[in-house]
């Protein structure tokens, strides 16, 4: 503690692997919650709270440490088979990972831990073991029960509850050494824990003429009397495990004076005999101590399965780098085969070819690069899953999450601002979705309602899917809805679609009581808003009866933008493809002037404020007319609409996106630039921006139907 | 930058701006190009000319002549961009043509009588005298505003 700061890189590494235990826990408990598990899951489970005990006890996390070990007690019992756990054990073992999980960020930030929730939790966790009979709370007294009953036998002149007893062999090898750890700590450790008798065995040292300085030749027996199970002694053991030979064996109980231990064991024996008639007690006693062993012997066989798949820790910074260079190395090669095709080299000449090749590299290295960034949505889902048991125990209805594609991997960033709008179309869809239980065994579906989260890779892009079993959208009720707010006019005539999209409408809620949950004023718009920030798209398709599926369509990575590339009085310059809704060209039947300067382009009856872009942009003055100019119909995240006029669309294509230094000056509508082929700078622009700066902006643009309809 | 009372050696890139003479300590000169094309940004102000590429970022590039408040005039094939290195921020200078470089020590600058500077104060941090002709050196951080002090 002398030096705080590398204490404080340790504590993060702690943390950072608390976030992987916790996962590993989720994982865990969800399998044995399908029943998908096997013996190594619970001890999976088991391990992934004891390492969070055992690390929050290095650091003094009293308040992490209190509950993980209760927590753990728990799951031991189940690992013993001393405890079944059912369906309802398993949904509390989750909302134990939940509060866990909660006291880990707690511990993290220096926050305020919730003691009474996690009071709760541990009534319920101990009332577990009450309800199954032992307790495994209660195993160390169990364990020398037959002490208790031998009072029968004439023995009660001993104390009482006689501390438990044990032999450890401890035996280290030169990597334990290697690895910075001391067998004298260990060992100090033990003795805390009660009387220790340390014998070293130094038959082993060799002469000093053989003696190799890196070697282990010392092995220690500990004889050691203390009230403890056998768990607290591995776990002092755990820093070496595999590192040194070890084995842990209790002496049986009914032996007198610790001191006497070396000798006495057998002759004790024979007095054995006197016990049969306590062979019941015993019993459950046994049962439990056979399961202790294999522990570490699972650990061990854990320890080169995790370092087989090995992974490094990489500052995000790093990356960054990375693929700020990669996507120069793409501009270079766009240029130099740009110059190359340009210079009239034939197209079977060396360099040619091996500018194909060179292409291909660069390509594949891209891909690679953005893998990097690239991470499962697994973290996510699994935050999803809390949400669903939250909300669903918040409206009293028996929900199910079922997950799939949790291995798709998506961009760090893309995950990161997804987990706000996935949260509350999650809500949603265990709010609004699924339909109270009555109503559902009136339609003859099953009790639990089960809300869908699928991730999966479709053409270049990711779709994350929200799907519910419930009644589907009430299109009625949503299209009183809109009217009644004035959103549409009453006799508007709409297709299913168009009823659907009303719901991203500012300001719509369908409940018509606002709950706990949703109706907090924060609505689809807001999901919209946020898919479309990351370049994304979201669709609806709901089937009364059967439920209703909220698409989002999101691109691979931030560092590319899906572009339309136009001419704009000489400047070519990069419109986001996802924003532009279509494309048109100016005759005399479709402009209409509003007032001088003013004017508006007509699309299927709807009025929309036309803006000549290099204008906008103060790259040229007003054209006398617009008369064949192409437009573009654009509409922002907010939902206003804007017609552009540029004098030309060039492409469609993928650019790499490059970040502006506004540290001079921010221009205004321009979010950001690109490299294009001949090495030119092209400036993406931001519609929003340009909406609101454009000179026509005083004139509100209302979100309406056309938007929608598109 | 140096002390001025010291007599530590100073490089400095002279370069020419509407035949004056002006220079800049090299220690902040990263490279120099020739004159390529830049992108405007909109409504920018006069002197900001765009961005350019260099070698993948995008690198705002400003008219030095008309940042401190020279005349504009016509570019040429000579007109080089000087791009220099203020604390984390690369920026583009451009000028109309480079001399030299001179090797000075600090007692050859002479701080510079308050009238004479011409784009403002303290954007002359010093004069010079080299064979008979006057060459003012820069003062970067007057130049190149660091973030917020020149939003425009």
């Amino acid at each position: 503690m002398s030096a705080p700061d590398p204490m404080a890189e340790i504590r993060a590494s702690f943390f950072i692997e608390c976030e992987e235990l916790l996962e590993a826990l989720q994982d865990g408990l969800e399998a044995m919650a399908d029943d998908s598990g096997d013996l190594e899951t619970i001890n999976v489970v088991f391990r992934a709270v004891h390492s969070i005990k055992g690390g929050a006890g290095a650091f003094g996390l009293e308040g992490l440490v209190r509950f993980a070990h209760r927590y753990e007690t728990v799951l031991d019992a189940v690992r013993s088979n001393t405890l079944v756990a059912d369906g309802d054990a398993i949904k509390l073992f989750f909302r134990a990972a939940d509060h866990l999980s909660d006291l880990v960020r707690e511990s993290r930030d220096d926050g305020i831990l919730p003691e009474a929730e996690g009071n709760a939790i541990l009534t319920e966790l101990d009332a577990l073991l009450g309800d199954h009979g032992v307790a495994e709370e209660d195993e160390a007294e169990i364990e020398f029960q037959p002490l208790g009953l031998s009072l029968d036998l004439g023995l009660a002149d001993l104390p009482a509850p006689a501390p438990a007893r044990f032999t450890i062999h401890f035996a280290p090898e030169p990597e334990l050494y290697e690895t910075g750890n001391e067998p004298y700590m260990i060992l100090r450790a033990l003795a805390e824990l009660g009387s220790c008798e340390v014998t070293c065995l130094t038959d082993k040292v060799p002469q000093l003429t053989e003696f190799a300085p890196e070697a282990s030749y010392l092995k220690w027996t500990v004889v050691l009397t203390a009230d403890v199970q056998e768990a607290e002694i591995v776990s002092i053991f755990e820093f070496v495990d595999g590192l040194c030979a070890l084995t842990i064996a209790p002496i049986p109980s009914d032996v007198p004076a610790p001191q006497d231990v070396s000798n006495d064991p057998l002759p004790e024996l024979p007095e054995m005999p006197d016990l049969p008639d306590l062979t019941p007690p015993p019993a459950p006693a046994a049962e439990p101590e056979p399961a202790q062993p294999p522990a570490p012997a699972a650990k061990a066989k854990a320890t080169p399965q995790s370092a087989a798949k090995s992974v490094v820790r990489v500052d995000l910074d790093r990356i960054e780098r990375l693929v700020n260079l990669v996507g120069e190395l793409v501009i270079n090669q766009a240029m130099l085969s740009q110059s190359l095709e340009s210079s009239g080299l034939s197209p079977h000449s060396d360099a040619m070819n091996g500018l194909e090749e060179f292409q291909r590299l660069t390509r594949d290295i891209q891909d690679s690069v953005m893998m990097i960034r690239a991470q499962p949505v697994k973290s996510l889902f699994q935050r999803m899953s809390r949400i669903v048991r939250e909300c669903s125990a918040a409206v009293r209805k028996d929900v199910r999450l079922v997950t799939e594609g949790d291995t798709t991997e998506v961009d760090k960033t893309v995950i990161e601002r997804l987990s706000d709008p996935l949260t509350h179309m999650i809500r949603n869809a265990v709010d609004h979705g699924l339909e109270p239980t009555q109503n559902r065994l009136a339609a003859g579906k099953p009790e639990q309602g089960v809300v869908k989260l699928t991730a999966a890779h479709r053409s270049g892009r990711v779709i994350i899917e929200v799907s519910d079993d419930g009644g589907g959208i009430n299109r009625e009720k949503v299209k009183q809805i809109a009217t009644d707010k004035g959103l549409i006019a009453a006799d508007a005539s709409l297709t299913d679609t168009e009823i659907d999209n009303l719901l991203f409408l500012p300001g719509f809620s369908t409940a018509s009581e606002v709950s706990d949950l949703s109706g907090r004023g924060v609505g689809m718009d807001v999901v919209r808003n946020a898919i479309q920030a990351l370049g994304g798209r979201i669709t609806i398709t709901s089937t009364p009866g059967e439920g209703t599926t909220f698409s989002i369509s999101l691109p691979l990575t931030l560092a590319v933008l899906d572009g339309m590339v136009v001419q704009v009085a000489g400047e070519t310059m990069v419109l986001p493809l996802n924003l532009v809704i279509e494309t048109l060209t100016i005759d005399h039947s479709n402009l209409e002037q509003t007032r001088p300067g003013l004017n508006v382009v007509r699309v299927r009856g709807e009025f929309v404020s036309l803006f000549d872009l290099g204008v906008e942009l103060g790259y040229r003055s007003a054209q006398d007319s617009y008369l064949d100019a192409v437009v573009l119909l654009i509409a922002d995240e907010g939902g206003s609409r804007a017609a552009l006029i540029v004098d030309e669309i060039q492409d469609q294509r993928q650019v790499v996106i490059k970040g502006l230094d506004e540290s001079f000056y921010r221009a205004p509508g321009i979010a950001a630039a690109t490299i294009l082929g001949d090495g030119q700078i092209a400036l993406i622009l931001d519609p929003s921006d340009i909406i609101a700066q454009a000179q026509g902006s005083t004139l509100a643009i209302a979100p309406n139907l056309m938007e929608l309809t598109s | 930058m140096t002390d001025p009372k010291s007599s530590a050696p100073v490089e400095l890139l002279t370069f020419r701006l509407s035949d004056q003479e002006y220079s800049l300590d090299i220690m902040c000169v990263r490279e120099i190009r020739g004159w390529t094309r830049t992108t405007p940004l909109p409504h920018a102000p006069s002197y900001m000319k765009g961005v350019i590429n260099l070698r993948g970022t995008v690198l705002p590039v400003m008219d030095l002549a008309e940042r401190l408040g020279l005349p504009p005039r016509e570019h040429t094939d000579r007109n080089v961009i000087i791009v220099v290195k203020y604390e984390e921020t690369m920026t583009g200078l451009l000028v109309d043509a480079v001399s030299d470089i001179i090797a000075l020590t600090s007692a050859d600058l002479q701080p510079p009588p308050d009238a004479a500077s011409a784009g403002g104060p303290g954007v002359i941090k010093a004069l010079t005298l080299l064979d008979e002709r006057m060459i003012r050196v820069l003062e970067l951080s007057e130049i190149v505003p660091t973030p917020q002090s020149d939003a425009a």
